[in-house]
């Protein structure tokens, strides 16, 4: 397939799953500013920009200034907004790659964005925006053909939702306020039940943090979403059969070595430093994302003509 | 008795002659039903259960559908559904035998024409047109000569602009076989009207323009450079700013084909190529859907990076196919529209099926003189220009315009043709006061590929929304509507359109043939080619001797 289309797809779906991510990181820090009424809001507020990535930040900070910025300000590169208009865009660069119901999910959500909402509904936003991209999703997966559009797809879903979940962790530690609880961070990812049962209703603060991180079975957890990349990878470039180191490109080294640092290591040593192993995850994703642009979307730059000497 | 159509007048615009309405012979008073076309019988009859609310609710339905779609336009930075209106158009079994052949017809005539432009020029030498018409059109280019396309094909889709007159005659206004647009929304229409107003079908027996897609697809595969058995095929367009990417996603998604950019390919070795994420891959025939100018920087516009540098020099190789061919706009140049009827009994010796507007050529004598001094009374129109552009209607100019205009035509008589103010026909529209009459054209598409042209039973159907207005194009407020041409049911075929002899060129002139040129050395390494030669010297010399 062409290299600038297969890029799109690829960006199609890490801003599918970013959006989806902000979503579910925003809802955590708007309860904890219910929870913790003493809580340092600017502190606070600027900690969650930080983790979004952003950098530019001025005055106070408060709840309601933050949430407008990253849920509907269409100018905020980490903002939902931008996220699905940009999801949006890049399926239209795809269009005729992608199905139409898939075209058509994207196009609605773009077009049915709220310029604001009220602090009331932002609960209600979130939802909404969760479901959009389990839509997304959800079509991708019932009318794609398992080729290469599909395996770019996911590798961009992959990517961003381990770079998601390791944002979504860090909050554990946001500034001023007493950190997300084990329960809320579970919560927000739909996975409270499923930790419950899994460690049959006795869940502790090492068993949490290992699922979200570890769980082989967890679709959400950082291990999952790495491995979903890396089975991506794997399809859209088997590794030949006389290989005997059994990996054939960047990519794969670089996940390879991000998940084995979570995984051979005690749970203990990696909670002692969350913020620090979540900033390493992210750092991965990113080397990762630039790999696979050098890989297979070579930069394609645009001719410029000198004209002849006069 | 229909609510619907309880206000529907005729237009009020006095001083024209009334043009013709494709739904009622003749309104005010009488029988409303009885007035209705036979071919819209069925139609009204359907309609006449609806309400006038229930009609615009459908309609909202339909716009509503147009943006979840995507098929949109901008309008001041906003995008807005392309406007559709939910009555359809219907054009019965007998007028499409006589658009179907008519079209066919003169994308035939074009093709053996811009094959003897870019060839022998036997049509100048014989004195069928001046050789000053054919060099001073903006659309003729140098670069072309040499290219020779494969199958002999240039023109691999048409889209002809056809009206109707004030007598219900259909005629051509113009002919676009550069790059012509539309054909996404003849199938999409359909769809939405489908899903939308599913019981104005009933009854009916509609023909299928879902055979676009295939059809284009197999013309442009026969289109291939010879040799190539699998040829990769793709679309190009500028992008996704262009306000027809819509089209090109629709075209390259229903062909199953890759829609590229320029930056996507480069050229190398005397050949097209893709860049893909398993390496370059090689392209075969490209349906481009960029300008001419902008084709390739090397031999056009420099600054263009919509094209693909050295893209020409492939094709002139033979490595690629570019369809439509370039410089096909010599051949829908609107000065050389005026000889087309002359092409046509020239080139393929038959009388022109559907007849062009009465048109002046400004620079006949007396022509001049006569446009300036009556300007009121006609349209005047640049000849390279497109949907409307630079188009004068007389009497809705005001005096200031008029003056600019006859200074622009006295400086350029070439640039200018002027033709009478043509009644479009009309065709019942909703607008915000109910059903009214407004004016509107059909564009006709066909496709040629294997030695056939093929004409999609339908069109993209134009209506002009503001009362009165004749301009009908959607970069000027205009609407669209699903065209219908109606079925036969079995045992009632029309008579099928053949057109008549014509005798006003010997047969021997036109010697030249769409599919097969000479080329220019007349080298006979070829003896096949040889052999063809051969065999039309001869015919040659059995038309002289007749």
């Amino acid at each position: 397939m062409l290299s600038r289309v297969a890029e799109s797809l690829f960006w199609m779906g890490r801003y599918m799953e970013r959006a989806d991510g902000t979503a579910r990181i925003l809802d955590i820090h708007l309860q904890l500013m219910l929870e913790y009424p003493s809580a340092d809001e600017d502190a606070a507020c600027r900690s969650l920009l930080s983790i979004m990535g952003v950098t530019d930040m001025t005055g106070p900070l408060t709840s309601a200034d933050v949430a407008t910025r990253l849920a509907t300000d269409k100018t905020e590169p980490a903002s939902i907004a931008y996220s699905l208009v940009a999801a949006r865009e890049n399926g239209r660069r795809a269009r005729e790659i992608i199905s139409t119901e898939l075209w058509e999910c994207f196009n609605t959500t773009s077009i049915a964005l709220p310029g604001s909402v009220a602090p009331e509904r932002h609960h209600g936003f979130f939802a909404w925006v969760k479901e959009r991209s389990a839509m997304a999703a959800g079509i991708a997966y019932t009318t794609m053909n398992r080729d290469e559009p599909y395996q770019f797809f996911m590798l961009g879903q992959g990517l961003e939702r381990a770079d998601m979940t390791a944002r979504l962790l860090a909050t554990r530690d946001l500034a001023g306020t007493g950190g997300a609880s084990w329960t809320t961070l579970l919560r927000s990812c739909g996975a409270y039940e499923a930790c419950l049962r899994a460690y049959r209703g006795k869940p502790t603060a090492e068993r949490a943090a290992e699922f979200l991180l570890l769980d082989q079975y967890f679709p959400r957890s950082i291990r999952f979403s790495v491995n979903r990349a890396l089975n991506a990878v794997h399809q859209l470039d088997p590794v030949p059969v006389s290989s005997r180191t059994g990996v054939a490109t960047g990519a794969e080294w670089i996940l390879g070595q991000a998940i084995s640092r979570l995984q051979y290591q005690p749970i203990e040593d990696v909670l002692a430093d969350l913020p620090e192993a979540m900033d390493k995850v992210q750092e991965s994703t990113s080397a990762a994302s630039d790999a696979i642009k050098e890989r297979y979307f070579p930069a394609l730059t645009l001719p410029v003509w000198m004209g002849e000497a006069a | 008795m229909s609510q619907l159509f309880a206000n529907y007048g005729r237009s009020t615009d006095t001083g024209r002659t009334p043009a013709w309405d494709e739904m009622f012979a003749a309104t005010g008073g009488g029988n409303e039903a009885e007035q209705v076309r036979p071919g819209y019988a069925d139609l009204y009859e359907a309609l006449s259960h609806m309400s006038q609310e229930e009609l615009r609710g459908r309609a909202d339905a339909l716009a509503s559908s147009y943006l979840a779609q995507g098929v949109t336009f901008d309008f001041a930075g906003e995008e807005r559904p392309f406007p559709l209106d939910a009555i359809p158009r219907i054009v019965e079994a007998s007028d499409w035998a006589r658009i179907e052949a008519g079209v066919a017809q003169r994308v035939r005539a074009l093709e053996a024409f811009l094959a003897d432009v870019y060839g022998r020029q036997d049509a100048v030498r014989d004195g069928v047109i001046p050789a000053h018409v054919i060099v001073s059109a903006p659309g003729f280019l140098r670069q072309a000569a040499g290219i020779e396309p494969a199958g002999g094909v240039r023109v691999h889709v048409a889209g002809i602009d056809l009206i109707r007159d004030q007598h219900g005659d259909w005629r051509v206004l113009e002919d676009n076989v550069r790059v012509p647009s539309g054909v996404s929304y003849v199938i999409s229409n359909r769809e939405v009207m489908a899903q939308t107003l599913p019981e104005l079908f009933a009854r009916m027996s509609i023909r299928q323009v879902t055979d676009y897609p295939r059809k284009l697809a197999a013309a442009l595969r026969a289109s291939a450079p010879p040799g190539v058995e699998e040829p990769t095929v793709v679309v190009l367009t500028p992008g996704v700013f262009n306000s027809a990417y819509f089209e090109h996603t629709l075209l390259a998604r229903l062909m199953g084909v890759e829609l590229v950019e320029g930056r996507d390919l480069f050229c190398s070795g005397g050949f097209i190529w893709m860049r893909t994420t398993s390496g370059p891959q090689k392209v075969d025939v490209i349906y481009r859907r960029v300008d001419d100018d902008f084709l390739d920087p090397l031999q056009f516009r420099a600054d263009s990076v919509l094209g693909a540098p050295g893209l020409l020099n492939v094709a002139r190789a033979g490595n690629v196919t570019i369809a439509n061919a370039i410089g096909n706009g010599v051949a829908d140049d609107k000065l050389v529209y005026t000889y087309v009827p002359d092409l046509i009994r020239y080139f393929l010796h038959e009388e022109p099926v559907l007849p062009n507007v009465e048109t002046w050529r400004l620079e006949d004598p007396g022509s001049l003189d006569y446009v300036l001094k009556n300007v009121r009374d006609l349209v005047v129109k640049p000849v390279d220009g497109s949907g409307g552009k630079g188009l004068v209607v007389g009497d809705r100019a005001t005096p200031e315009q008029l003056e600019a205009l006859k200074e622009k035509v006295s400086a350029n008589p070439r640039g200018w043709i002027a033709q009478p103010i043509i009644q479009l026909s009309t065709i019942p529209t909703l607008v915000e006061g109910g059903m009214a009459p407004r004016h509107s054209d059909l564009r006709p598409f066909a496709v040629s590929g294997d030695g056939d042209v093929w004409v999609l039973p339908g069109g993209l159907t134009r209506v002009a929304l503001p009362e009165g207005q004749l301009v009908v194009n959607s970069s000027q407020g205009g609407g669209s509507k699903d065209t219908w041409v109606v079925g036969t049911r079995a045992g009632e075929a029309p008579t099928p359109v053949v057109p008549q002899p014509s005798t006003r060129y010997p047969q021997a002139q036109g010697s030249i043939h769409p599919g097969h040129q000479l080329g220019q050395g007349d080298t006979f390494d070829d003896d096949d080619n040889r052999l063809r030669q051969q065999i039309e010297h001869q015919q040659q010399s059995l038309g002289k001797e007749a």
